[in-house]
């Protein structure tokens, strides 16, 4: 299947977009695309810590991923 | 109320948004841009957030906070978009029936708010820039 993959702050530098159209396999857990992207994207093995949201939440342990869900990259955050 | 907001904070109103007849007190935390970071000069900050999502993760702080403390009302506002040296960017007003309540329910909001909600802070010096908090 193919995603969109939404990403802010030094994630987007990293993929060098706000959003990119990523081919994989139909049934993946969160952190098979996690895997999947540090392999096809490097720098995000240097990041103190990478996350993904599912449709505005923290994905949860084992969750899998649709072709319609909002995947978006969560690298640390620092607001206040 | 929860904001996420271009615009410059207005402390006042978000002051006179948490005023109740049944609060003996009102905390209110707000966050500025510092000029420095270790030693280097900050010329500005560049904020950005994915909305939706740091908007229910506030609502997911405020709603333990409102588990723990007695609070009567309680209004966090984050600015997004290039700040200045000085300006607010977070705001954040709690108010309870007594004192400790209000500074311990604020304290928890801010420090849960840089754990969890997705908004992050570019800091731009005179030589360069950088994402807080992304390497180790």
């Amino acid at each position: 299947m193919k995603l969109t993959i939404i990403a802010y702050g030094i994630a987007r530098d990293i993929l060098g977009s706000n959003s990119i159209e990523y081919e994989i396999e139909d049934s993946v857990s969160h952190e098979n695309l996690l895997e999947n992207l540090k392999k096809t994207y490097p720098d995000f093995n240097k990041l103190t810590s990478l996350m993904i949201a599912i449709n505005s939440e923290y994905a949860k342990k084992g969750q899998m991923i649709s072709e319609n869900d909002e995947v978006v990259l969560i690298p640390p955050v620092s607001g206040g | 109320m929860i904001v996420i907001t271009d615009n410059e904070l207005e402390t006042h109103r978000i002051i006179a948004s948490v005023e109740d007849d049944a609060a003996g007190a009102i905390d209110v935390f707000i966050g500025t841009v510092r000029n420095k970071t270790s030693d280097k000069t900050v010329t500005r900050l560049e904020y950005e957030s994915y909305d939706t999502m740091a908007i229910r993760e506030i609502q997911k702080i405020v709603d333990t906070a409102i588990t723990k403390w007695p609070i009567k009302k309680v209004t966090v506002h984050h600015r997004k978009g290039i700040l200045k040296i000085g300006d607010a960017a977070v705001v954040i007003a709690v108010s309870t029936p007594h004192r400790k309540e209000s500074f311990e329910a604020c304290q928890f909001i801010i420090d849960n708010l840089k754990k969890t909600v997705p908004i992050w802070k570019k800091e731009v010096f005179d030589d360069g820039e950088i994402w807080a908090s992304s390497h180790p």
